[in-house]
């Protein structure tokens, strides 16, 4: 590999890499996401790999293969792309890959059954950019996702890579700041800091040292957008550390990413030491003088090490405990030196606010939220996947356009935002634009952005209850209110979803959500109380219900529901009685059967086996 | 047992000698062992002079670690809130069920260990198993069974 020490070096590197690429040449791309994988894209590939072998030695017919990051679109994987003429096929199995080979790379034709088809309206979609999922996206933090295979630093060149790095370090560190300042990016990963204004206080601290770290410890459930960066696009975080870095006169970055994470892990490492070999990261970078580099640490699955002063103790080889807020980072964060901590999507975007400009980036987005956002929309949602979108859509936008509506036609209710930290947002409010301060002001916050739908059967006590039974198990334990207040709150929810709720409960929560929101030691005990606060604030009718009527409207509470046959759907064919753990299920072949509620347990077994739609909840 | 001190040298020796790689140490062990041995912690303790209550204190506090031997496979029961909308709180109890044992045990012929975990990032293909480094998605308790003899 050649070693680049020089501006003009990696300019004629990248026009030779340029003038050797063929972009008429048929290429398949394969998306190698944590999603597709599972959903057998590497035996998809291998097909593919195969069949352009044989075709080649065969016909001489000429393919390009890679494989490349996650597409986002993790619903319908395997997702199979081609170039140049931007068909996406979806669910593609080893079965159809000669016939998309025949008929779409050698001829013009489409596979019509492996195209998108839309669930509300049956229009069928062949090119990537015209599906509603991608046809709203704006992407700049995955810009480069999906287009190129992470493995290879020069497909990160061919498309732009390290430009950004090799602008900022013919700047003024100082003037790098102001850029970052004038961009209006703020942190990422949930707090929403200006990025820029983190960097100046950090290097206002006198100190011959400095660190910067990348906080890749995405631990808010249901988020996965830092994920999909670090593994589709790893350069893109390298590069936005080395310019943040070369900013702030920092030597030393470290990566945290969590354990749960193994591709990430592996594809940032090949990265960093590929760029360490071509002279991104080490000794006088690019010719300049200036020395970097990077370290990944990995984390040990604690959610806390995502707080700023935890993940620092943890990268120093301690537990992962946080420490009170009025010291600094900027000031004292790493071995106590002043540190700058930004989120892996925070980075990301830095090489192309760098390249193209601040006044281009502060072009999208909202008066106070600037540029774009990646979210990942999951949960009953059609469409669920990672989009990026400008700051200040809307939520029905994002749920409706984008998203495709709720799943199975069902009545849309709720979106989470912001995980554990954040809050539900009812349907009412869902000409809500997202940004950080319009989150706020509902009770909810950004987050990393974790955009989680709920329909009507989705219990609003339970959503509470699960959030504060998530943090109860992650409290690190130093601070009273979050350790003895969650474990307290628990009791009472568990009482309410368990029937056993009274008068007072709700006014006691609230008490205990004071407490934390005011007495807590970390970010995770102060923002705890906003799934409880926030379901209360907008769906008080559910605690009610629960707790006087003794009744979970949505059917999800297992103490206050009952599983029963419906008399005319069930046509007697025993798969239910079969399956049922309990074995309380009764009734003869061909005729309707009946669930002896006093031995059943609720486990779902025979709703989920029912091929009739014969067992509801009561 | 002399095979074990070796494995836990040659561990020890792929990183730098400072706390700072504490963690990804015990990580390791907890990878070639499926757990953190006793042995291996005072060896650390040994070699970077930290206290062995402090790496005993590491090996309570990170949910990735364990100090009792896990099963040669384990199944991984997301817990993100995206699962647990699509109920992946039965898929747990089918499979403690199923297994005989509860969350974060090992079943008695040391073959599966039952952990929930939050949120495995997999999010749009909800509700997730993960057995060992494979993902199955769209879980349904009927369905687990299938699954989890694979790895007999």
């Amino acid at each position: 590999m050649e070693a680049i020490r020089s501006f003009e070096q990696l300019e004629q590197y990248r026009e030779r890499l340029k003038a050797s690429e063929n972009k008429d040449l048929p290429t398949v791309m394969i998306c190698f996401g944590t999603g597709c994988q599972a959903n057998g894209s590497r035996d998809v590939a291998e097909a593919f790999r195969k069949e352009i072998e044989n075709q080649g030695l065969k016909v001489g017919v000429q393919i390009g293969f890679k494989t490349t990051g996650c597409h986002g679109y993790c619903e319908n994987g395997p997702l199979v792309a081609l170039r140049p003429s931007d068909i996406l096929y979806l669910r593609v199995a080893p079965k159809d890959v000669s016939e998309i080979v025949e008929k779409s790379i050698k001829k013009d034709e489409v596979v019509d059954r492996l195209i998108y088809k839309d669930v509300n309206t049956k229009e069928t979609i062949a090119q990537y950019k015209s599906i509603p999922f991608y046809k709203f996206q704006k992407r700049i933090s995955l810009r480069n996702i999906g287009n190129i295979d992470p493995t290879s630093i020069d497909d990160y060149l061919l498309h732009d890579g390290y430009k950004g790095l090799a602008k900022a370090l013919t700047m003024d560190p100082d003037a790098i700041i102001s850029e970052v300042e004038a961009s209006g990016l703020r942190g990422r990963g949930g707090g929403g800091f200006p990025t820029g204004s983190k960097w100046r206080s950090c290097k206002a601290v006198p100190s011959d040292v400095r660190y910067v770290m990348c906080n890749g410890d995405e631990g808010d459930p249901g988020a996965f957008m830092d994920r999909s960066i670090m593994e589709g696009d790893p350069h893109s975080v390298i590069e936005g550390m080395i310019i943040g870095a070369y900013a702030i006169g920092a030597h030393m970055g470290y990566i945290y990413v969590r354990d749960e994470y193994p591709l990430a892990v592996k594809n940032l490492q090949a990265a960093i030491s590929t760029a360490r070999d071509m002279g991104f990261l080490g000794k006088k970078i690019l010719g300049s003088n200036f020395d970097f580099d990077i370290k990944i640490s990995r984390g040990g699955g604690a959610f806390v090490c995502g707080e700023s002063s935890a993940l620092m103790r943890s990268l120093e080889g301690k537990v992962g405990e946080p420490r009170a807020k009025y010291i600094r980072s900027v000031e004292k964060g790493l071995y106590d030196k002043p540190s700058v901590l930004n989120n892996v999507e925070t980075w990301n975007n830095v090489p192309v606010i760098i390249f193209n400009g601040a006044n281009w980036y502060a072009g999208f987005g909202t008066k106070g939220s600037k540029g774009t956002k990646v979210f990942s929309l999951v949960g009953k949602v059609n469409n669920t996947g990672l989009v990026e979108v400008p700051m200040g859509i809307t939520i029905k936008d994002l749920v409706e356009k984008i998203g495709g509506g709720v799943l199975g036609g069902k009545e849309f209710k709720a979106v989470q935002t912001g995980g554990p930290s954040g809050g539900c947002i009812p349907k009412a409010l869902s000409d809500l634009p997202i940004d950080f301060d319009s989150l706020t002001e509902v009770g909810s916050m950004m987050g990393s952005g974790g955009i989680i739908v709920m329909d009507e059967d989705t219990c609003m006590v339970d959503v509470a209850k699960y959030f504060i039974h998530f943090l109860v198990e992650e409290s690190c334990g130093k601070c009273t209110p979050c350790r003895d207040g969650l474990p307290r709150m628990l009791n009472i929810l568990n009482a309410i979803t368990e029937g056993r709720g009274k008068e007072g409960d709700i006014e006691t929560l609230q008490e205990l959500c004071d407490v934390l929101t005011y007495g807590a030691l970390c970010g995770l005990g102060t923002s705890a109380a906003n799934p409880v606060l926030s379901t209360i604030r907008y769906f008080k009718e559910e605690y009610d219900a629960h707790i006087h009527d003794r009744k979970c409207p949505a059917g999800v509470c297992k103490e206050l529901i009952t599983y029963r046959i419906d008399k005319d759907a069930c046509t007697g064919c025993t798969l239910c009685a079969k399956k049922c753990p309990q074995e309380c299920i009764s009734g003869e072949r061909k005729q309707v059967h009946t669930i002896d509620e006093s031995r059943c347990i609720r486990c779902g077994v025979c709703k989920d086996v029912c091929n009739f739609n014969a067992v509801k909840i009561e | 047992m002399a095979l074990t001190m070796k494995k836990i040298d040659a561990i020890i020796s792929r990183y730098e000698k400072s706390e700072e790689s504490l963690l990804a140490m015990l990580q390791d062990f907890q990878r070639e062992f499926h757990y953190v041995p006793e042995k291996g912690m005072k060896r650390l303790s040994e070699i970077l002079s930290v206290p062995e209550s402090k790496i005993y204190a590491m090996g309570t506090f990170y949910k990735a670690l364990s100090l009792e031997p896990r099963g040669k496979h384990t199944v991984k029961v997301c817990m993100g809130t995206a699962c647990h909308l699509k109920g992946s709180g039965q898929i747990l109890e089918a499979i403690e069920r199923e297994l005989g044992v509860k969350r974060n045990h090992t079943t008695v012929d040391k073959l599966y260990t039952i952990e929930s975990v939050n949120c495995v990032g997999a999010c749009a293909m909800s509700p997730v198993v993960v057995v060992d480094e494979d993902y199955y998605g769209h879980m349904r308790p009927s369905k687990i069974m299938d699954i989890l003899n694979k790895y007999k």
